[in-house]
């Protein structure tokens, strides 16, 4: 079954199931958005995925620019100094609509169309680990 | 067969909301032993004191179980109201029916069953009881002061006053600890040694003070009143009722290249050392990892040109005994060390500094005589980048889970210092949130934007990147305005977290006082008795016990005084009669208890025994009354059941389980 993401709880319950992030732990420090090299790239910062999420606005995420922006380059796992981990969350948010697509699973035939210069092949590499049968 | 009553608390509707008061009276009616059951509301007011007191004497009862809150509430208050009414106070048991039941659970039905249980545990318990009768121990009116900062100060300054001796141990070679250190000092901004000295030359003065620096607390035996402690005082290599503190041995002193602890690295100082121009002593210490003589043997300048012949490489570390009847903690903080936070550039770039290097900076004492410059070029710095909690309030393992509570007011401080100095400087504070609770501080911070034109900005930096003409790159956020900012720094200047000084774990352990997970030693109640330890006669003073700043210090330690006072102040305590014994009969000197007894209470002692008509020579354990707590460590050791608390027999515990169980 096709997901909504406008029927947003629960998606938005999906995407902290997925990163295993509690976005209640953040302390708004922006420390994120301060190190994020994508960051003039993206129309929802990093900072604001969190509440975005915490919000369960999870419909404007899917049609965000910033999950294929990001670089998955894990500076803000890294930095965040509360354990919120935004670049996991924009991983979900990811996995999400990429799932949406591959009703829930990967089989490796599927990535070769996947590859564009928009997706990030971390998120290949991470969907597949997760998702192939 | 005791004669037991029962009175259920409503605790107002604390209790009775989730806890069927009523049922609980009617169900422990029934208990055996049990001649009375009533509930009231307040049971701890006058008036239920007065109904457990009229109950005794009309219904004769030998034995109270009262079912309210904890017993570190109000224990003391109804054993008091039985014993007023001619009962042992020691046959009054509690069921905490609060704490433990109605605060946390919701469900009234079971609620109710687990209070019923709870007291039903209680009367079997005091269906065991025996009349105790407490013990006495002298006081030594002597008290020790482990930290020689301003809190150390404080605390050893205001027990003096009260008439009572008083040593400090200091592990440095002087006393003034972290105060002097600083600078000037906020709101006021006046300046940190010149109120801090004073303080010093007083203690150093004050004839009932004794002051042992560069020493330690090695070992701390006894208990409240008696404490027994072994100080270690290390050899200073000085002999300090000759040395004049001319400073002629440092000045000539040919190894000069070592880390000035006192600036934070920030200079060199010779091996042979006085830490400040201010120290008492002013009698310098031979750094003897660094020194020349004591390296290889050969060197021996100092001591040729000390006029007073005070240098004595012989000397000797000295452990020095001494009883103390109280003992307050004040072993102060340090900043963390800042190795895991890479992307501040700290170890990478000298221009990276903490604000406690930032205060020696500032110092006129300081690496830089206290002009602001950069530590690698010496230039002054045209623009200075200040980041808020760097290690503060992080869930991550890196840093610490609490606000350090000062680092808001003392950047507005060096913001506004160098705003005030050098009006030039363009200085960047970047904050999450600037706290500023007490008398005068939001104000202070405002000044700083207002007045001094200090740019704040919310968001934190998230990398310090060091470029190759020397400045640096300062990735941030600036949250209000959803940007992310690159800007240009000559310094950095990172708020680190404050942490309990390393020290604290040990000496924590030596006196069995509980500390919690970052390192603070534990009040004995959080809000009621915030300058005692749970443990009986040591007393907290500063940050030992959580971040704070000056002015609090001052008057914590003048509160952990006043405490220490009051316990000096009587000739005798009364001691807990619910101590070990061994049962000789059944003891096989496996020395296991002995192992175990964290207050040394228990010895061996050859004895004759009859063993049911067997005389023999046996070794056996003896309590000593006077040091034993009755904490029972040692009567889940013994292998044989010999060892037994008074008050809190196998027995009755066993049939407190059983109670439970039925």
């Amino acid at each position: 079954m096709a997901y909504t993401y406008g029927n947003t709880q629960n998606a938005a319950e999906r995407i902290k199931e997925i990163s295993g992030v509690n976005p209640l732990k953040c302390m708004k420090c922006g420390k994120c958005s301060a190190t994020c090299p994508a960051f003039n790239e993206m129309d929802i910062k990093p900072h604001q995925f969190v509440t975005y999420v915490q919000n369960g606005d999870i419909e404007a995420l899917a049609q965000s620019k910033s999950l294929w922006k990001c670089l998955s380059c894990f500076a803000c796992v890294e930095r965040c100094p509360r354990d919120v981990k935004p670049g996991k969350l924009i991983d979900a948010a990811r996995q999400l609509v990429v799932r949406e697509r591959g009703q829930n699973y990967l089989t490796a035939d599927e990535i070769p169309e996947l590859l564009d210069e928009e997706t990030p092949q971390q998120l290949l590499v991470s969907a597949f680990r997760r998702y192939r049968r | 067969m005791q004669r037991i009553g029962v009175f259920v608390c409503h605790c107002g509707t604390n209790i009775a909301a989730t806890v069927d008061v009523k049922k609980v009276v009617e169900m422990t009616a029934k208990e055996p032993g049990v001649v009375h059951a009533e509930d009231y509301q307040y049971m701890c007011s006058e008036a239920g004191q007065a109904k457990i007191i009229n109950a005794i004497h009309e219904k004769n009862l030998t034995g109270i179980v009262v079912c309210s809150c904890s017993p570190r509430m109000h224990e003391a208050t109804f054993r008091k109201a039985a014993q007023k009414a001619g009962l042992n106070p020691y046959m009054v048991e509690i069921a905490n029916i609060r704490e433990h039941c109605s605060w946390i659970h919701k469900d009234m039905e079971e609620a109710t069953l687990k209070a019923v249980i709870l007291a039903r545990a209680a009367i079997a318990k005091v269906n065991l009881d025996a009349p105790l009768q407490p013990g006495e121990s002298l006081v030594t009116k002597r008290a020790l002061v482990i930290g020689g900062g301003i809190a150390g100060i404080q605390s050893a300054l205001d027990i003096a006053e009260a008439g009572y001796e008083v040593d400090i141990v200091e592990k440095l070679p002087s006393i003034g600890g972290r105060m002097s250190q600083l600078d000037k000092t906020f709101p006021t901004l006046d300046c940190s040694a010149c109120i801090l000295t004073p303080k010093m030359v007083e203690a150093a003065a004050h004839e009932k003070i004794n002051i042992y620096t560069y020493s330690e607390v090695e070992k701390v035996s006894g208990f409240v009143g008696d404490f027994t402690v072994d100080i270690r005082k290390k050899a200073r290599s000085v002999d300090m009722s000759k040395c004049t503190g001319c400073g002629v041995c440092s000045e000539k002193c040919p190894s000069k290249k070592n880390p000035n602890e006192f600036n934070r690295g920030l200079n060199n100082r010779s091996a042979i050392y006085i830490p400040f121009a201010q120290a008492i002593p002013n009698v310098p210490v031979i750094d003897r990892e660094h020194c020349t003589k004591f390296k290889t043997g050969k060197c021996g300048v100092c001591s040729k040109v000390c006029a007073a012949g005070a240098i004595d490489y012989e000397q000797k570390d000295e452990i020095i005994t001494q009883k103390y009847g109280a003992i307050v903690v004040a072993t102060g903080f340090d900043v963390i060390p800042l190795d895991k936070y890479d992307e501040y550039a700290y170890s990478q770039s000298k221009d990276v500094i903490t604000s406690l290097e930032l205060e020696r900076i500032m110092n006129a004492a300081g690496p830089t005589k206290g002009h602001l410059e950069r530590l690698s070029d010496g230039k002054a710095p045209k623009n200075i980048v200040f980041v808020q909690c760097v290690g503060s309030r992080c869930s991550d393992e890196r840093g610490k889970s609490y606000c350090s509570k000062i680092c808001c007011m003392y950047t507005a401080k060096h913001a506004m210092l160098i705003r005030d100095k050098y009006p030039d400087t363009n200085v960047t504070v970047f904050y999450i949130d600037v706290r500023t609770p007490g008398k005068n501080f939001d104000e202070f911070y405002r000044r700083a934007v207002e007045d001094y034109g200090v740019n704040y900005v919310k968001g934190q930096v998230g990398k310090v990147i060091p470029q190759p003409d020397g400045t640096l790159m300062v990735q941030a956020s600036d949250l209000l305005e959803n940007k992310q900012i690159l800007m240009e720094a000559d310094m950095v200047v990172l708020a680190a977290a404050i942490e309990p000084n390393k020290d604290v774990r040990k000496i924590a352990t030596m006196l069995t006082a509980s500390i919690d997970t970052n390192n603070f030693l534990t009040e004995a109640h959080a809000k009621l008795r915030p300058v005692e330890s749970p443990t009986a006669g040591i007393f907290l003073s500063g940050v030992c016990q959580g971040p704070k700043d000056i002015p609090e210090t001052v008057a914590q330690a003048g509160a952990a005084a006043v405490k220490a006072i009051g316990l000096l102040a009587k000739d005798k305590l009364t001691t807990n009669p619910c101590t070990a014994h061994s049962d000789e009969l059944l003891c096989n000197g496996c020395s296991q208890c002995a192992n175990v007894c964290p207050y040394g209470a228990i010895s061996y002692e050859e004895k004759q025994v009859n063993d049911h008509g067997i005389r023999e020579t046996r070794r056996i354990a003896v309590v000593n009354n006077a040091l034993c707590q009755g904490c029972g460590a040692c009567t889940v050791t013994c292998p044989s059941g010999a060892m037994d608390l008074q008050g809190f027999s196998n027995r009755q515990i066993l049939a407190e389980v059983d109670a439970i169980c039925r």
